[in-house]
């Protein structure tokens, strides 16, 4: 279709591990559509895409923690199938996570042999064996540490060494990196190089699953790209140029609708000056008029939920005023945003949204319990009036208030924790990806309600990875990168290309 | 009212009207108005403590130091009556009610400032409460006769038939009924204990609010302390030693899930209404008191069981038709 490389056919060697017709599909989304892998041995090949384009799922499948719906994985030419993690292991495939999988009240030997230690007599660990064992393996990769090291004493560098070492020890053939070098310095990053440059001389296949342009550049030989869990591309590295990646990334069909929207922001409500948070971002300066949606893009980790949560008063900054209205305000908690009229639909609504055990009308009326109670008591009439009003508004299908948010489907429960935010009247709205994982008609629905909200004079903050719903929904685009805002867009600037740029760090304009 | 009927609550009267039943049909005597009072009185410390815990475990934390809570603040008065016996009892009771309320509320400094494990804190404070006891008494016992007539008689003293002690059972748990059910502070420890996560982005304080439920049960703990001490006429460091135990298996018989969120008073208070009847009942029947601990284990393993199997179904409903089903 769209491959920019020469056919693979031509390639000298034969495929160590491949993938086709991959289908993974979870309830109201397809995150795998019919995708196709091939790894070499000796190879490293990254896998590009957006976040939600199915990098981590094919993992999962390749790991044997998800089992595809369709297609078939094959090793060495062999056709496969992983029913478990163990599976996958006798494969010879290991997966080293963006979070390490570790224990860290293990010692260094024991995290490399968990599961396959080397045993004695009568079935018994032989330590003496695995510690020299897990040591032969750590001097390969000049890895300084000791095997009897507890875990919890090494840094994240050191951990990442291990969980190299783990994959070493069962001899894997096929080693997933996801994301390895998120958490590193440069100087760690650099010995990681060396590392892979290690293992592909040992005839190992390596996927390097990355959202930095330049370690792909640096260290790939071969590229695939997802999109929309589908596969888009794949090929030499040396064959192709940054463009032409960020190309196929993004250049996507326009298949959704967006609501069209009458642009008439109003007087200025929000304005943050000089926000800075020791460790997650710094020199934050933004203003939010009524009536206008602003995005927030970034990669993940670029910062963007942790500057909502300090806008909210979940964490504190160090420094850096709020104004809302245009008079400063202090904010130290989510009570005190919540009563400067800035509410916050976090992105986990499962885990911080809704009180699963709690009643329709509870969930309701959780953050405006001093607006329905007189004199130190609750007024149930009054809880039930203010239910109604926004549950109404919302169109949630329940079968009465007081029924068990848990009760209801995801759709719905979603539908209550809205009606949580808007029953507080606030001024400014803060969404944080407020359509991951939800079927395309729900989006749409979301999508209409943002813009009605904008339209009554709301002010809103939409945090999306997703490009398409950026584009279609902001007024205006933030773009955060490494904790600082990379870029300010107007809508007339905006193109997925830009938004890709500024997010990534590559220089030059589209 | 068919969603009523299938409450646990409703469950567990039924369970212990069965289990009247049951025990009439041997010992008619049971049942007799002045011995039903009789357990109903007996079993009114247990309820009051039961009422504070539930609150405690209701926000996901648990109390064990209620019962040395109890010990110290019986010792405190019982020293106060003998030092200074014209005190007056209401006097006695506001002291009981602060000290509990302090010591309660140490507990929750630690658990909200310090973010210590509950379990931790209170077993920690158990210890240091007991030990206390021993130092202001140094191990001696305050003895009947030492008491005045209105410290003991005042738990005893008859108003409608029923004694002070169990009047002050019936009014706990109507106050704290009304305090969970209409007040924010109520509405916010179901909150957190049954989303922590949640609450705190609604604008609540899950540390404060595990903070005064720590308060209260302590308060209660601390009125139980004088109640105890005067109706049994004597104060010493061991009393009440292990009746934490019983007052957590009450809130987990009555349907309190241990994991917070879920769960009524009423349900702790008829928990502990079955775990007095059980204990009142045994002596009767024949049987051993020592078969009293595996009666009340077993009726703990049980509840645990049906609260795990009432919670399988609240998973995510996904199906369109079921949740249909879910609200018919």
């Amino acid at each position: 279709m769209q491959n920019l490389a020469p056919q693979m056919d031509a390639a000298p060697i034969a495929p160590l591990l491949e993938l086709s017709g991959i289908t993974k599909t979870f309830p109201g989304v397809k995150a795998l559509n019919n995708v196709s892998l091939e790894l070499f041995p000796g190879q490293v090949t990254a896998l590009i895409g957006e976040n939600g384009a199915g990098k981590s799922t094919i993992v999962k499948v390749l790991t044997g923690i998800y089992r595809a719906d369709g297609g078939t994985i094959s090793v060495d030419g062999e056709q496969v199938a992983f029913t478990s993690a163990d599976d996958a292991g006798a494969a010879g495939i290991t997966a080293i996570h963006q979070e390490t999988v570790l224990f860290d009240e293990l010692s260094v030997a024991e995290n490399i042999f968990i599961g396959h230690a080397p045993r004695g007599r009568f079935g018994l660990i032989d330590t003496a064996q695995m510690n020299t064992r897990a040591q032969e393996i750590l001097d390969r990769i000049d890895a300084p540490l000791s095997a009897t090291t507890p875990l919890k004493d090494l840094g994240i560098a050191n951990k990442h060494l291990v969980a190299i070492a783990r994959a070493l020890s069962v001899d894997a053939r096929v080693v997933i990196m996801d994301e390895p070098t998120a958490a590193l310095s440069q100087k760690e990053i650099e010995e990681l190089y060396d590392l892979v440059e290690r293992l592909k001389s040992e005839g190992r296949a390596i996927l390097f699953i990355s959202h930095k342009f330049d370690e792909v550049f640096r260290i790939a030989d071969r590229y695939a790209v997802f999109r929309d869990g589908e596969h888009v591309g794949a090929g030499l590295m040396s064959d192709v140029t940054e463009g032409d990646l960020v190309q196929l990334m993004v250049g996507r069909a326009v298949d959704q609708i967006f609501p069209s929207r009458t642009h008439s922001a109003g007087a200025e409500v929000l304005r943050i000056e000089g926000y800075a948070h020791p460790t997650e971002f710094d020199n934050i300066n933004l203003t939010l008029k009524a009536g206008e949606i602003l995005g927030f893009y970034g990669l993940v980790g670029a910062g963007r939920s942790e500057l909502m949560q300090a806008i909210f008063g979940i964490t504190r900054p160090s420094a850096g005023t709020v104004y809302v209205e245009g008079e400063a305000c202090t904010i130290r908690s989510p009570a005190d945003a919540i009563a400067n009229g800035i509410v916050y639909v976090p992105e986990d609504r499962g885990k911080q949204g809704a009180v699963l055990g709690l009643p329709i009308f509870q969930n309701v009326t959780l953050p405006s319990l001093a607006q329905t109670s007189r004199s130190g008591f609750l007024k149930l009439a009054a809880e039930f009036a203010l239910a109604r009003e926004y549950t109404e508004r919302l169109e949630l299908r329940a079968a009465a208030l007081d029924q068990d948010v848990g009760n209801l489907s995801g759709g719905n429960q979603q539908k209550v924790v809205i009606a949580k935010w808007l029953a507080t009247k606030p001024r400014v709205i803060i969404l944080d990806e407020p359509t991951k994982g939800i079927d395309i008609g729900s989006k749409a629905a979301v999508h209409a309600f943002m813009a009605e909200l904008a339209a009554d004079g709301l002010a809103v903050i939409m945090v999306s990875s997703e490009i398409p719903e950026i584009l279609g929904m902001s007024d205006r685009v933030i773009v955060m990168r490494e904790g600082l805002i990379a870029a300010e867009l107007r809508r007339d600037e905006l193109s997925p290309e830009t938004l890709v740029r500024h997010a990534a760090g590559i220089g030059g304009q589209a | 009212m068919i969603r009523y009927l299938k409450s646990r609550e409703a469950l567990l009267v039924g369970v212990i009207l069965a289990l009247i039943a049951l025990i009439a049909s041997r010992f008619p005597a049971f049942i007799l108005p002045s011995n039903l009072v009789n357990v109903f009185t007996d079993t009114s410390p247990l309820i009051i403590l039961a009422v504070g815990q539930a609150i405690v475990i209701l926000t996901r934390c648990i109390d064990l130091s209620v019962a040395a809570n109890l010990a110290l603040t019986g010792m405190v008065c019982a020293m106060l009556n003998v030092a200074y016996p014209g005190l007056p009892i209401p006097f006695i009771i506001a002291v009981a009610l602060m000290l509990g309320a302090v010591l309660g509320a140490i507990n929750g400094i630690l658990v909200w400032k310090l973010t210590i494990p509950p379990i931790v804190v209170t077993l920690g404070t158990l210890t240091i409460y007991r030990g206390i006891i021993f130092v202001i008494s140094d191990g001696a016992w305050v003895n009947a006769h030492e008491m005045s007539a209105a410290f003991t008689g005042f738990p005893r003293a008859e108003i409608l038939g029923l004694p002070v002690l169990a009047w002050l059972a019936i009014l706990t748990a109507a106050t704290f009924f009304v305090v969970i059910a209409r007040t924010p502070l109520g509405r916010a420890f179901y909150a957190v204990g049954g989303n922590p996560h949640a609450a705190v982005y609604a604008g609540l304080n899950v540390g404060k609010t595990q903070f005064w439920a720590f308060v209260l049960s302590g308060t209660l703990a601390g009125l139980t302390g004088y109640l105890w001490v005067a109706r049994y006429s004597v104060a010493y460091v061991d009393i009440a030693k292990g009746f934490e135990l019983e007052v957590v298996a009450a809130c987990v018989i009555g349907g309190i899930a241990i994991a917070g969120g879920a769960g009524t008073i009423m349900g702790a208070i008829l928990g502990a209404i079955f775990l007095g009847i059980i204990k009142n009942a045994l002596p009767v029947v024949g049987i051993s008191p020592f078969w009293q601990l595996a009666i009340s284990g077993a009726a703990i393993v049980i509840a645990v069981a049906f609260n795990a199997r009432a919670g399988r179904a609240k998973g995510r409903i996904i199906l369109k038709r079921a949740e249909a089903e879910a609200q018919a």
